[in-house]
């Protein structure tokens, strides 16, 4: 099993969202979180004084696939999520060790 | 049947004193003219107004301003209408109109002694366009502003209690006092000095507490750091929008009601002349942050209607459309230029309070000699003599009980209670304790 963390624009979370259920993938976390990449941060202006805003809102979202998916998610996920400008995130894959679903003590890939 | 029998005697102890006054000689009340029935309502309708500019300042200080520190602004702005209208029922209203007096300090006695007739009844011959009650309550509102426009100032680090304790003293003592110079009768009336509805006597006394107390302060830590200005933005934006409207609906009674009739002509232009203003003052001040900051600045243009506002005050029932227009337009220009300068200087004021009461408060003044009905050499002089009359009288009674204040119970908060927050440090409550902030959802839906 492997765990997907997709950090992501906002607008695109809904279209992500929807690609995934296409292909079969049944739940995900969503997660407001803010930080920064090559993106950097931006300016604003308060009350006639520039400042910079170093981390960037955006939405992290955590998706556990059994291996064989793990392919096809990520290709969904990249599709829908790029906008070709620069900030469009990243995704991060690592090896999950268990999954147990709590309603019922199944686990591994019957959990997912 | 007992209990019909004392139903009766109910009756009987209730109707027969009623039976035997009747046939005395009881004074008839006097009957109000339709003329004082009709303006009264409207100067109780304007008390209504000027009311509600409380809330409109709590709503606006409080969306300037960071979450951890919105029950304190709350919370002063709750307690500065009931202390300031406390005193004012106790001297304030008879500081402020003591009747002859020698033009410098007078004061009528404690409490609120009504005018009567035979009878006990009120005396209606008061004034032509309203009662002595509406009359207390209308100028006990108007005190109370004053107070509320330094909170805005010395927000997010002033101590609760030294905040109180100046507040009491500055509207109960310090406001009615020099405002009996002018609206008391007293030696800047005599002179001829025009403030009709107080960009001097509430804005700009406001303003210099504002000032004294933000200089006293100091800054909020982190706001200006290694010779660099960080802005700390307000939490609300739609909270100090909200304020602002609420502040402008309230002026229709601040100097619409400070025609102090319902003279249909005189109010309707002071309506018009005060709406012109702070749509002028909008437009303003967008041109002006638009122009120097490249964006335009929602902040900024909330300021520049209230700047507007606060400039046609001292002579709204004075100007023409063209003059409002025009002391707006120049007050709301002025707000952004001040609000910048004053950040560039250092003395940090998280609302611009000062810029608008106190900069636009001496700016309205001084047009009622450039503009209107009143504009002249003469004119100017004698309201530039006013404007600084009030500046150093004020500005000096500021100083004097914010040191002492200092002195005996400290004005600000510690270092980590700033850092924490006031409304848990002060009050050990949170005015957002179930919405997780500052993680800004940008329309995803989640």
């Amino acid at each position: 099993m492997k765990k997907i963390e997709a950090i992501i624009k906002h607008f695109k979370l809904d279209e992500v969202r929807d690609a995934l259920n296409k292909i079969g993938v049944q739940g995900m976390t969503v997660i407001e979180v803010k930080g920064f990449g090559r993106q950097k941060g931006h300016m604003e202006v308060y009350r006639g004084v520039e400042y910079e805003v170093k981390f960037l809102p955006k939405v992290k979202l955590e998706v556990a696939v059994a291996e064989d998916k793990l392919d096809e998610v990520l290709k969904v996920i990249q599709e829908n999520a790029r906008t070709g400008e620069i900030g469009d995130g990243k995704i991060f894959v690592s090896t999950l060790e268990e999954t147990i679903r709590i309603r019922t003590g199944e686990r591994g890939r019957e959990a997912l | 049947m007992k209990r019909w029998i004392s139903f009766i005697l109910l009756i009987l102890v209730t109707l027969v004193p009623l039976a035997a006054f009747a046939g005395e000689a009881v004074p008839a009340a006097p009957t109000a003219s339709i003329g004082l029935t009709a303006s009264n309502i409207w100067m109780m309708v304007a008390t209504f107004l000027v009311f509600i500019m409380h809330l409109g300042f709590a709503s606006l200080e409080a969306g300037l301003t960071q979450s951890k520190n919105t029950v304190n602004i709350l919370f002063k702005n709750t307690m500065i209408p009931a202390i300031g209208l406390l005193t004012y029922a106790w001297f304030g209203f008879n500081l402020m109109y003591p009747g002859e007096f020698n033009g410098f300090l007078g004061f009528a006695g404690f409490g609120l002694p009504f005018p009567t007739v035979a009878g006990g009844f009120l005396d209606l011959s008061y004034n032509e366009g309203y009662t002595y009650w509406t009359d207390f309550l209308f100028q006990g509102m108007f005190a109370a502003t004053a107070a509320t426009i330094v909170s805005g100032a010395v927000a997010e680090r002033i101590k609760l209690s030294s905040f109180l304790v100046f507040s009491t003293i500055f509207v109960g003592l310090v406001y009615p006092v020099v405002g009996s110079w002018k609206w008391g009768g007293g030696w800047l009336d005599s002179m001829g000095f025009y403030d009709f509805a107080g960009s001097t006597l509430v804005h700009s006394v406001g303003g210099w507490g504002a000032l004294i107390g933000a200089i006293m302060l100091g800054a909020r830590k982190g706001k200006y750091v290694g010779g660099k200005i960080k802005p700390i933005p307000g939490h609300s934006l739609p909270l100090a929008t909200i304020g602002v409207f609420l502040l402008w609906l309230g002026w229709f009674g601040f100097n619409g009601g400070s025609v102090l009739s319902a003279d249909p002509a005189l109010v309707s232009l002071t309506l018009v002349t005060t709406c012109i203003a702070a749509a002028a003052g909008i437009v303003g001040a967008m041109i002006t942050t638009w122009t120097i900051s490249k964006k335009p600045d929602l902040s900024m243009v909330l300021n520049g209607c209230l700047a507007g506002l606060v400039g046609i005050t001292a002579g709204a029932d004075q100007m023409g459309l063209n003059s409002a227009f025009w002391i707006g337009l120049i007050a709301g220009g002025l707000v952004v230029v001040s609000v910048m300068t004053i950040d560039k200087l250092r003395v940090d004021d998280p609302v611009g309070a000062i810029s608008v009461h106190l900069v636009c408060g001496i700016w309205g003044t001084l047009a009622v000699g450039l503009f209107g009905a009143m504009a002249g050499v003469k004119q100017f002089a004698t309201q530039l003599i006013g404007v600084g009359a009030y500046g150093v009288t004020t500005a000096v009674a500021a100083l004097i009980i914010f040191s002492i204040v200092k002195a005996t119970m400290g004005l600000r908060v510690s270092e980590e209670e700033e850092f924490e927050g006031l409304d848990v440090g002060e009050h050990g409550l949170e005015a957002y304790p179930d919405l997780q902030l500052g993680t800004a959802g940008k329309g995803s839906g989640i």
